[in-house]
Order: C-alpha cells, then sequence, then structure tokens
C-alpha cells in the first residue's frame, strides 16, 4: 500500500484483510498481549489542525506495537514561523518511518505523500478524506454485522464538509451498501462525490428529514455539523443542532442496527442513547486503535502473524 | 467562398479550426494571446460546420503553436484540427488531444484547496476524469473544476 490518502488507495481485498489483521490485533491493541512488531520504527504524528482520538490512537497503535513517536504540531514550531508543508515534511522522511499527517487544507495528504519516500497516512485534510477513520467504522460495522456487504447505511448531519461521510461513503458502496444521505440542503454531500457514488452503481437517496428512515436502517452514522468549516456564523446558526437522536426515537429500529458517530458529538446524539444496545461509538473510538495499528503494519511491510497468541 | 476564406488567407502561422461555437475569445485567452498586442489574429464566429454545426475559427498570425498550447487549447476547444502555415501553404497539420494529468495549465478553483497556498512549491495538477462530457479535478484535492473557472484560472 505505501501512502493511504484516500480510499481508492485500498482494494477490497486490502480492506478485507486490514480488518482481519485488526481484528487479531485486538489483544494487542487493549494491551493484553505484547506484539512489538514495529519495535525501532518511528511515526511521525503530523497534525497542523487539532485531533483528540486520531492522534491519540496513532499514539496509542504504534506504541502497543513497540514503535516510536514524534509528536508535532503546528504551535510552537517552524511552521509558525513560516515553514512550507514541503519542508517540514521533507524534514519529516529525515526523522520517521512513516507518517500521519492531518491539516486544515484539502489535498494537503496528497501533497505531502508526493513530497516524501515514507509512507503517508492521511489522518484527515479539510473537508476530503479521512480513510483511517474510514477503516475504523468499516471495522465497527463488520464486527456488529458480521459483514460489509449490502448494508442499509444511514449518513447524517454536515455531509458537505464531513470528511469522515466522504470517505465512508465512497468505501460502503463498493461494497454494495444502499446510503441514504441526511443533511439540510445547505450541507448536502458534495455533487461529484455524489456522482462518482452513482457511477459505482449505488443507490443513493438524498434527504432532510431523519426519523423517517431509522427504522429500515442497518448503520445510522451522525456526525457533527462543524462550525470549524463554516464561513460563517449566520449560517451555522442556520442548521446547528438539526439533527438530534434521543433513546425514544430508536424505538421501532432494527434489532441489530447501530448508531455510530466519529466524535466529538455535541447534542446530534442525547446522552440517553449510551445505555441503549445500538449506541457503538465509544467502541468504534476504541476500534481507531487497533485498525490503525493494522494500516501502521501494511503501510511498513510488515506482516500481522496469522495466530496473536494470548 | 469557402468558411475558411471569410477572412484574409495568412502567410505565416496557425489555423485553428473547429473552435465550438462562440468559444473563440476564450481561446484567444487560453493561449494568452490578448496578452501579447503584437499578434494580429482574424476571428471567425457562428460559420456553418458539418461537424460541430456551428463553429469558430481563428487565424494567428506570426505564431506556430506548440505543444504546450494545445494542451491548453485542449480544454475548451478538444476537437480543434490545427494547420500550421508557412508561406501561405499548411506545413503541418496536428491534433488536440487532452491528456489525463494537466500539469501547470490551469489553477484549482477552491479556495481551501493545498495548492492556494503560493509559498508551497508544487506544481498545480488537474486529473480528467472524462472527456465527453468533459469533467476535471484538482489531483490534489479532488474538487470538479468548471470550464469557465477553469479559463479564468488559466497559468
Amino acid at each position: 500500500m505505501g501512502d493511504l490518502v484516500t480510499m481508492d488507495d485500498l482494494t477490497n481485498d486490502d480492506i478485507v484483510a486490514v480488518l482481519d489483521d485488526a481484528e487479531r490485533l485486538v489483544p494487542v491493541a487493549k494491551g493484553e498481549v505484547l506484539l512489538p512488531l514495529l519495535q525501532g520504527k518511528v511515526l511521525a504524528n503530523m497534525f497542523f489542525e487539532n485531533s483528540t482520538r486520531t492522534r491519540m490512537s496513532f499514539e496509542t497503535a504504534m506504541k502497543r506495537l513497540g514503535g516510536s513517536v514524534l509528536n508535532f504540531s503546528s504551535i510552537g514550531t517552524s511552521v509558525s514561523k513560516g515553514e512550507t508543508l514541503f519542508d517540514t515534511m521533507q524534514m519529516i522522511d529525515g526523522y520517521a518511518d512513516v507518517a500521519a499527517i492531518r491539516h486544515s487544507r484539502q489535498g494537503a495528504a496528497q501533497y505531502s505523500a508526493d513530497a516524501v519516500e515514507i509512507p503517508v497516512l492521511n489522518a484527515g485534510d479539510g473537508a476530503g478524506n479521512h480513510p483511517t477513520q474510514t477503516m475504523l467504522d468499516l471495522f465497527t460495522i463488520r464486527q456488529a454485522h458480521g459483514t460489509l456487504e449490502g448494508l442499509n447505511v444511514v449518513l447524517v448531519g454536515d455531509l458537505r464538509y464531513g470528511r469522515t461521510a466522504h470517505s465512508l461513503s465512497h468505501a460502503l458502496v463498493r461494497f454494495g451498501a444502499s446510503l441514504t444521505m441526511v443533511s439540510p440542503a445547505s450541507l448536502k454531500m458534495p455533487v461529484e462525490i455524489v456522482s462518482d457514488l452513482r457511477s459505482h452503481g449505488a443507490n443513493v437517496t438524498e434527504t432532510e428529514t431523519l426519523n423517517d428512515q431509522i427504522a429500515e436502517a442497518d448503520v445510522i452514522y451522525m456526525t457533527r455539523i462543524q462550525k470549524e468549516r463554516f464561513p460563517d456564523e449566520e449560517e451555522y446558526a442556520k442548521v446547528a443542532g438539526i439533527y438530534k437522536i434521543e433513546a425514544t426515537d430508536l424505538v421501532g429500529a432494527k434489532k441489530d442496527m447501530i448508531v455510530m458517530h466519529p466524535l466529538p458529538r455535541v447534542d446530534e446524539i442525547s446522552p440517553s442513547v449510551d445505555s441503549t444496545e445500538y449506541a457503538r461509538y465509544f467502541q468504534q473510538a476504541f476500534n481507531g486503535v487497533p485498525t490503525r495499528m493494522a494500516l501502521l503494519c501494511k503501510s511498513l511491510g510488515v506482516e500481522v502473524p496469522k495466530k496473536v497468541k494470548k | 467562398m469557402t468558411e475558411m476564406r471569410r477572412v484574409t488567407a495568412i502567410r505565416n502561422g496557425t489555423v485553428v479550426d473547429h473552435i465550438p461555437s462562440g468559444y473563440a475569445m476564450q481561446v484567444i485567452r487560453i493561449l494568452r494571446i490578448d496578452m501579447d498586442r503584437a499578434t494580429p489574429v482574424s476571428l471567425v464566429m457562428n460559420v456553418p460546420s458539418d461537424k460541430l454545426g456551428r463553429k469558430d475559427v481563428l487565424k494567428i498570425e506570426d505564431r506556430e503553436l506548440d505543444q504546450e498550447d494545445l494542451d491548453r487549447l485542449a480544454l475548451i476547444a478538444p476537437a480543434a484540427s490545427i494547420a500550421i502555415i508557412r508561406n501561405h501553404a499548411v506545413a503541418e497539420k496536428m491534433k488536440v488531444e487532452l491528456a489525463d494529468d494537466l500539469v501547470n495549465i490551469t489553477k484549482c478553483s477552491f479556495l481551501n484547496c493545498i495548492t492556494k497556498n503560493n509559498r508551497e512549491p508544487l506544481p498545480q495538477r488537474m486529473r480528467v476524469i472524462s472527456r465527453d462530457p468533459m469533467e476535471v479535478r484538482c489531483y490534489y484535492c479532488g474538487r470538479g473544476q468548471e470550464i469557465d473557472e477553469m479559463i479564468e484560472n488559466i497559468i
């Protein structure tokens, strides 16, 4: 694989193989088994934009596999002195074996991947892509449903700027999912993405109402309306808090339906949902660790043993 | 009178035929002829064409288009035929072909694209997704580019 910039960098077989690797790595991710597959390797966590779960789970993943981590933030480094992304990445090329990059500008991950020799994993570029999140989302979906094939997935919220929804929908249609996209008109999925999904033969429905979709859903994937991506406050105020799920809204949902969220949530999922059997978002956040372990191994060409002994 | 002879024949230069009707001015722009006020240009617009229904034709004196010009031209006139004229005779014929990758021809129109940082030493790259209908996206950010935007953002 080398670089992982968009989900196009992985075939369906690659996806399944990484998820299988991740599944075997769960006891390592929990710290129950010591497996120093990446001992002596260095991950550069290049976070030019804020991150909690992605940065920490990359760090945990690397450390649980015996590797070490360089944590970079654009504040207080040469970037604040005006260093270009190109120059910063050149430096990292000499310091690390693999880099995870998050940047507010779309396309920064592809640019970085082209600039350096070491593999680059896109940890979110503006409103573009977030493929490692997609892999942990797929892991969570497969864990719940036993398959990725032919599911009915409802994506809700900010589908215009929500990079997790972009990458996930690209991946799901390759496994025959039906997608229902629930968003206000101003936050609809970008036309090029919808056109790509339909050209893959996907069944895509776009709507503004959530409640009608709950009964048929296998997965409800909530996203936050991202204040930081709006050009002005007034536009944000018009759509903030537009979708909210309460536990009572889920009466009538399929028994094995799951509610996911890439987190952080604001108020799209009420805490009343947390204690229901549908809530899967905290499990999903943990799943970032084994999934990113498997991706780090793959990008560094390190094979995950077929049996991981407990 | 043939359609090609609506304006005077040129001694040396280039004839760009089969431009989609109404796009001659954009071709002038994309070839950066408008920046060079010394080049005589004859322009024929909206004349009947078997191939296109209606077409525009440009005759550019004392300038021979090169491959880079043709790569630019392909964005708006992918069916154009080019004749290089030397001493009143057609010395060479060329076809326009839209490449899969357009490097340093036009800038991405998306404000939050990494290429908008002028200090980054990276080329402007576009990927041609389909030719008919034409669909072009930024190689970096993936955003689709409208034809008018590409002409506006020509390098």
